[in-house]
């Protein structure tokens, strides 16, 4: 039997029918809404490439069921910025060479958002402890870091001019 | 055959394979190379930009694609940059000396009054009106390369050594469709296939309602011989699906590998190919005799996405679409299994997590092939799960390193051997048509002959195994163990990172039993100026004091290699504290890759080595038990976010004449210098990977 529901997806009014109540939201995202931004890694919850922000929490969606998020807020990379009008932290992992493979990057910037929203200014310890459930195989860490902390920086001083 | 091209020219000779000017202001380059997440199509796109002289901005990347690029075999080894690169600069610089020629013939003058800027053509500086696609029409590229046209001097280059962004970078921060998973066809067909456990496993019985059940969608099962697969039009169904089959298809003829075969010790007393190397065994009489012995567990790619491959059959033309590192010998393989002409397939490359080696990649295309074969006309799509790229991806083998030196008076060695027991490094699709998917079929290929890597590419289980060092004499003794509990092939670095692990330990002992200090023992052994260099300068950055005192749970080590002792010269100085587990503070390392493309690229490539060894070193081993027991994040974990080291990387000699490849160059001394620097902390010696708790806490008791 056939499930209705609708929410939000970076802003944007969407109503989905599902056959299977299990259909997870990553694969909503993906196969139903053409929003391949978020990741799959593991189907586990365990690597986070599937990070995304519902109501502003960042959760891992390759195995949360896509009706939970019925009536709610969700945001992915897409969400964040583009090419044209990149989120300082798009810009920042730009800047900083960011990356090897990528694969990564979606769920990070996912763990950063929902980071810097709650502490503008983490220390290295912080960013290192938001980012302990993402995995990245390739070794860009400290890239990785270093532009979270330059976006950081650049939002507090968007902030207070 | 022309001998003084480089040598991926020399196989590709024609111009039109490298370049074409498809469209006013628009230069499509080609390359064998494919993106892996190492930045070579940047770099290439770099090259081009110089030898040709225009703008990035108006070159095009196509790679690894076998209707048009030219065939370089794999991307691997660390030789995109040594050898592609080479070439298509090569080509690149006839390529620019032709359309000189005809502008020249053009404008009525000399080709010395000529110069290229942003792809149009300059007379004594003076602008002509012409470029290089007003001219295109005339100048024939479907001609052979002769290596009479020079490539630009260092001093000239200017794209080539300044560093630049990605390419490939922006479509990944911005959530694009950037990797093959991201790939749609219409009417595609998603896929899983039920993995045959081993070679010669046959079906017994396959329960196909609980499947069906578990599905909760509609599926539908393709079976040739043993291959068995789900296809659904949902994946989320197909998914639910292949997990329900794990345990819904029963196999006969299963071979588990057992917990003590995931010990690299169990290595020792398997049949093996014995193949020695070097100068004959030295009369130990009279000299003092060291031996130490070394090892390392299974290691996983663990790449962070698994396996994808797509592939359709349509009109008697199979198109493959796969994230591996050579599209051409992945043709070929799949021509053997599907008893295709190799013309009858085109293989596409497109992108996919970083893969650090033969992962599933090959396989997982393979998979796509062999069901859109049963099914002509529909695009078919395989994905591997999690749990199936971790246990069915081949393995980095396990191995065992036993050095033994012979010592002058000095205590320096005089006589070095190198003993290595390992299981091949080389199961790729080219060396015997190794396609997991093709075991499961009717006729299934026979098994391939044992073979390694050969020495003349750099070696697989030798790789390293001779220290550069100025020891009078060396030798190897490689033992090819011809069964390995499971699929073994290459893994970024192959057999140099247990090697340099081996010697780099070995040299540390060897200092110490000497009482000296190990930056001053191995420079007392290296003449090779840039070796010293890279030893000297990482001791500088890192602030090396001698004599610093040992055991007090915070220490210093040090290591050097020169990968395949012909690529890149590394030297890593890490410092580290050690309680019950290790915590990585620092690392410094100084890099020696001759002509580097592009410097940000290159220290992304050092620090990802870095980084990927010390999680090899401190956390991983695949462990075996009943089957492979390492299968998801939880049972093969590696290193964290909080657990990452600073790293400070310096690059030296960048203007040199010819750039040495760089990708796997960190792996082994990072490895080493971890091995010393936890022997400097505690005062006590681990001389097997990976350095647990348990390791630890038995070194300290036995001290």
């Amino acid at each position: 039997m056939s499930q209705s529901f609708a929410f939000t997806v970076n802003g944007k009014a969407v109503s989905v029918s599902l056959d299977n109540e299990e259909t997870p939201l990553l694969d909503v995202l993906r196969n139903e809404l053409g929003l391949m931004g978020t990741r799959f890694g593991c189907g586990l919850e365990q690597c986070g490439c599937c990070m995304v922000l519902i109501d502003g929490a960042p959760e891992k969606c390759c195995t949360k069921p896509a009706w939970s998020v019925a009536g709610k807020q969700v945001v992915t990379v897409e969400g964040l910025g583009n090419a044209a009008r990149p989120h300082p932290l798009q810009k920042a992992f730009l800047d900083e060479q960011a990356g090897q493979c990528g694969y990564c990057l979606s769920g990070i910037l996912i763990s950063a958002k929902a980071l810097l929203d709650k502490n503008p200014k983490p220390s290295r310890v912080e960013i290192a402890r938001a980012l302990d459930g993402n995995i990245c195989r390739c070794g860009s860490h400290n890239r990785i870091m270093r532009a979270i902390e330059k976006a950081a920086a650049v939002i507090r001083a968007g902030a207070a001019g | 055959m022309n001998a003084s091209l480089p040598g991926p020219l020399n196989d590709n000779p024609n111009l039109d394979r490298w370049v074409a000017f498809p469209s006013a202001g628009k230069v499509t380059v080609l390359t064998g190379r494919v993106e892996l997440g190492q930045g070579v199509l940047t770099a290439m796109a770099q090259i081009a930009a110089d030898e040709l002289d225009v703008a990035m901005e108006r070159i095009t990347i196509r790679s690894g694609d076998t209707e048009k690029a030219p065939n370089e075999g794999y991307t691997a080894g660390s030789q995109s940059i040594q050898f592609g690169g080479v070439a298509l600069r090569q080509a690149l610089a006839e390529v620019r000396a032709l359309f000189l020629d005809q502008a020249a013939k053009v404008l009525a003058c000399k080709v010395s009054e000529l110069s290229v800027r942003d792809g149009s053509i300059y007379r004594n500086g003076k602008s002509t009106g012409q470029d290089y696609w007003t001219l295109a029409g005339a100048v024939d590229l479907a001609i052979k390369a002769t290596g009479a046209a020079a490539r630009k001097a260092v001093g000239d280059l200017t794209t080539i050594g300044a560093s630049s962004a990605r390419l490939d970078l922006p479509a990944k921060v911005f959530g694009e469709s950037a990797f093959i998973h991201d790939m749609q066809i219409d009417g595609m067909v998603h896929a899983r296939v039920v993995r045959q456990p081993n070679r010669g496993a046959t079906i017994g019985s396959v329960d196909e309602n609980a499947i069906r059940r578990a599905a909760k969608g509609p599926v539908e099962f393709v079976r040739n011989g043993n291959f068995l697969a789900i296809l659904g039009d949902t994946e989320t169904a197909v998914e639910a699906a292949g997990a329900a089959a794990v345990n819904r298809v029963i196999w006969q003829n299963v071979e588990a590998p057992t917990p003590t075969q995931q010990e690299a010790n169990w290595l020792l007393q398997r049949p093996a190919l014995d193949r020695p190397f070097g100068a004959e065994p030295a009369d130990p009489k009279g000299r003092e005799r060291f031996e130490r012995t070394y090892t390392r567990g299974y290691l996983a790619h663990a790449s962070i996405s698994p396996s994808c491959g797509l592939a359709l059959y349509k009109d008697g033309q199979l198109t493959v679409w796969t994230h591996c590192q050579g599209v051409y010998p992945l043709r070929a393989a799949l021509a053997k299994t599907l008893k295709l002409e190799p013309t009858s397939i085109v293989v596409h490359h497109m992108q996919g997590s970083g893969c650090y080696g033969h992962n599933g990649a090959d396989d997982a295309a393979a998979d796509a092939a062999i069901i859109a074969m049963q099914k002509p006309g529909q695009p078919i799509r395989v994905r591997w799960r999690r749990e199936e790229e971790f246990i069915y991806e081949p393995k980095t083998p396990a191995m065992v390193v036993k050095v033994r030196a012979l010592l002058d008076e000095a205590g320096k060695p005089s006589d070095w051997t190198q003993e290595i027991w390992s299981p091949t490094h080389n199961q790729r699709p080219g060396a015997g048509g190794n396609l997991l998917g093709a075991l499961a079929l009717p006729d299934p290929p026979p098994e391939p002959p044992p073979n390694d890597v050969p020495e003349a590419n750099g070696g697989g289980a030798t790789r390293n195994g001779e220290p550069l060092y100025d020891i009078p004499a060396k030798r190897m003794l490689h033992h090819l163990v011809t069964e390995a509990p499971v699929r073994t092939s290459a893994l970024r670095g192959l057999g140099a990172t247990s090697n340099v692990f081996a010697l780099e330990c070995c040299i540390d002992e060897l200092a110490e039993h000497a009482g000296q200090d190990p930056v001053q023992y191995r420079l007392s052994i290296t003449a090779d100026a840039r070796a010293r260099a890279v030893i000297e300068k990482v001791a500088g950055m890192a602030k090396w004091k001698a004599g610093s005192a040992g055991g007090t749970g915070r220490g210093r080590g040090i290591a050097f290699a020169r990968y395949k002792n012909r690529a890149a010269y590394s030297a890593v100085v890490v410092e580290l504290s050690v309680d019950e587990a290790i915590t990585l503070h620092h690392v410094w390392c100084a890099t020696d890759a001759g002509l580097v493309v592009n410097p940000d690229g290159v220290i992304n490539q050092l620090e990802g080595g870095i980084i990927q060894s010390a999680s090899w070193v401190l956390k991983e081993q695949v462990r075996f038990d009943n089957g492979v027991a390492s299968f998801d994040w939880e049972t093969y974990p590696v290193l964290t976010f909080s657990e990452v080291p600073e790293i400070d990387i310096e690059l030296i000699n960048t203007k040199d004449e010819v750039p040495l490849g760089v990708g796997e160059v960190t792996a082994g001394p990072t490895a080493a210098a971890i091995g010393n620097a936890v022997s400097h902390a505690l005062g006590a010696r681990i001389r097997d990977l990976p350095l647990t708790r348990e390791r630890i806490m038995a070194a300290l008791l036995k001290e």
